[in-house]
């Protein structure tokens, strides 16, 4: 039977605007807290998987030449916005094989300032019209075939859903963007720590209907990292180090099989909840064990859909569940305590590790003012479009 | 009569009755508007041309009003069920606002002209209009 594998140090910098910092000194700031927070250094670490997407090319080599340049396999991984979960598959993965004891996963993006981060990409209007690609187009296809916007994509998503069960409003999805809001309140890292009302944010700036732009994930800077550890390593580290440190129980990461529909809207809900029924296997939980969530709310819409995704409700239930206040951190499974990625916000490559970091905050009962009580099981979820899924089921430590 | 092209290949104008070709792979019966290498569902690489039907039901819609420049906005973005078939567009013909564009909407193709090129060549696109 293969070891089990922890976390033993994680960091998250504060999200929001650092104007003066680059991608590497992000990095290095997340890198290096999280060594500490393990009682670690970079001579310890076998292993290091580096996610980022908007910067320039071998992010891990440039980082290491200002953290510690030990001869250490490096992978740089992408995988959209499941980059974050994807290096700590890398680094999880590593240890299960044997290959080393010790890794570190690193996501970092700057997107401060930047709007729309797809569509209109396609080549410009020429003055002939001839056919190119794929679908033989003449001209770009954003906006004259549907929309390749992200607000616009997952906009729709929400409302497939409603068309397929029902009971979805505008109200209603801005309901879920103004709990996650509300929750951003007692965080101090998240980029937007303001409550909205309902009216705020059904009256803000329209993006994609029905989402408004606090509806929409923050751009925003930050980074995250976590050193992870083999089960043997662990047990011979000080009490404290032990007593700290969070079990990855369960660590998967799926893509898309294939859907009617899926290559004309993608389809985030299969994978998903591949993904998650996978999770709970491995981890031997089932989603009424679940003491908070932290699912990837790129848009209000889509946290609706990942209610049902990730059995945090019956098939079809997820306007139910909502209604019934279950998501609030004071119901039965607290979702996005952090602020979620509307208003703690979404530098991509970091999200992954962010949100294992929130709940890693949590189960070590060290949230301060928004520590949920007792926390003893968390699950973490990350969706990149194209698509990846990553789940990760994390629980505490039993010393 | 000046010359059209379509604004994809999987659109064909033909007259009086413009309609969407699907790749239709002969395995599995999995269907594409792409150029395929082979089928994502059961990686068969025999594929035939099949017409989509032109009527359908909107099953899922976003009004964008933030796109990239030079897309003019607001428009209706959406996904219509055409008998079984999944096809992305827009919804044209229609005000946009969530007070006239409902999810379970019946429509039906319609061409919109993109404007002509230098040689004079008409560039169609595709949309869906309400069927009544």
């Amino acid at each position: 039977m293969t070891q089990s594998v922890w976390i033993l140090g994680i960091h998250m910098t504060r999200f929001g605007k650092h104007p003066t910092l680059d991608t590497v000194d992000l990095g290095s700031e997340a890198a290096r807290g999280a060594l500490r927070d393990a009682g670690l250094t970079m001579k310890d670490v076998g292993v290091l998987a580096a996610g980022n997407l908007m910067g320039s090319p071998g992010f891990g080599q440039a980082l290491q030449k200002q953290i510690g340049q030990t001869g250490i396999p490096v992978y740089n991984v992408t995988n959209a916005c499941a980059t974050g979960a994807t290096a700590v598959r890398v680094a999880s993965m590593a240890i299960k094989a044997e290959e080393t004891d010790v890794g570190l996963a690193v996501g970092v993006e700057k997107l401060s300032g930047m709007g729309l981060l797809a569509g209109g990409t396609s080549a410009g209007d020429t003055d002939t019209w001839r056919p190119s690609g794929r679908f033989g187009a003449v001209a770009p296809l954003d906006g004259r075939i549907g929309t390749e916007t992200m607000p616009g994509v997952f906009a729709q998503i929400g409302m497939e859903y409603g068309h397929r069960y029902g009971g979805t409003s505008f109200e209603l999805f801005a309901r879920i963007s103004e709990k996650n809001h509300a929750h951003s309140t007692l965080n101090p890292l998240a980029a937007y720590q303001k409550r909205f009302t309902l009216d705020e944010i059904m009256n803000d700036v329209m993006i994609s209907y029905p989402n408004t732009r606090p509806m929409c994930s923050a751009n925003c800077d930050g980074a995250a990292a976590a050193v992870i550890i083999s089960e043997r390593k662990l047990r011979t580290l000080s009490l404290e180090q032990q007593r700290r440190a969070v079990k990855i129980s369960a660590s998967v990461l799926t893509s898309d099989p294939w859907q009617e529909a899926c290559q004309v809207l993608p389809d985030v809900n299969t994978l998903t909840r591949l993904a998650a029924d996978q999770a709970y296997e491995q981890a031997g939980v089932g989603p009424e064990d679940l003491d908070l969530v932290e699912l990837h709310d790129c848009f209000a819409t889509a946290e609706l859909v990942h209610y049902d995704n990730l059995r945090l409700c019956a098939e079809g239930g997820a306007v139910d569940f909502f209604n019934s206040g279950a998501t609030w951190r004071d119901g039965k499974t607290p979702v996005n305590v952090s602020g979620g990625l509307e208003s703690k916000g979404h530098p991509v490559s970091a999200t992954g590790i962010a949100n294992l970091w929130e709940i890693t905050t949590h189960l070590r009962g060290e949230a301060g003012d928004r520590q949920l009580d007792g926390a003893r099981v968390g699950l973490a979820h990350v969706i990149g479009l194209g698509s990846a899924c990553g789940v990760h089921i994390l629980e505490k430590a039993g010393v | 009569m000046s010359k059209q092209v379509p604004l994809v290949d999987y659109l064909v104008l033909d007259g009086d009755s413009p309609h969407l070709v699907a790749h239709e792979c002969v395995t599995c019966g999995a269907r594409y508007f792409d150029r395929r290498n082979a089928c994502a569902s059961c990686e068969g690489t025999e594929f035939r041309g099949v017409d989509v039907p032109t009527e359908g039901e909107l099953r899922a819609f976003t009004i964008v009003s933030f796109a990239a420049p030079g897309i003019p906005v607001p428009f209706v973005a959406g996904i219509v069920d055409c008998g079984g078939t999944s096809v992305r567009g827009n919804v044209v013909n229609i005000p946009p606002d969530p007070q006239h564009v409902r999810l379970g909407l019946k429509v039906r193709l319609t061409t919109t002209s993109l404007g002509t090129d230098a040689s004079g060549v008409e560039a169609v696109g595709f949309g869906f209009e309400p069927v009544s």
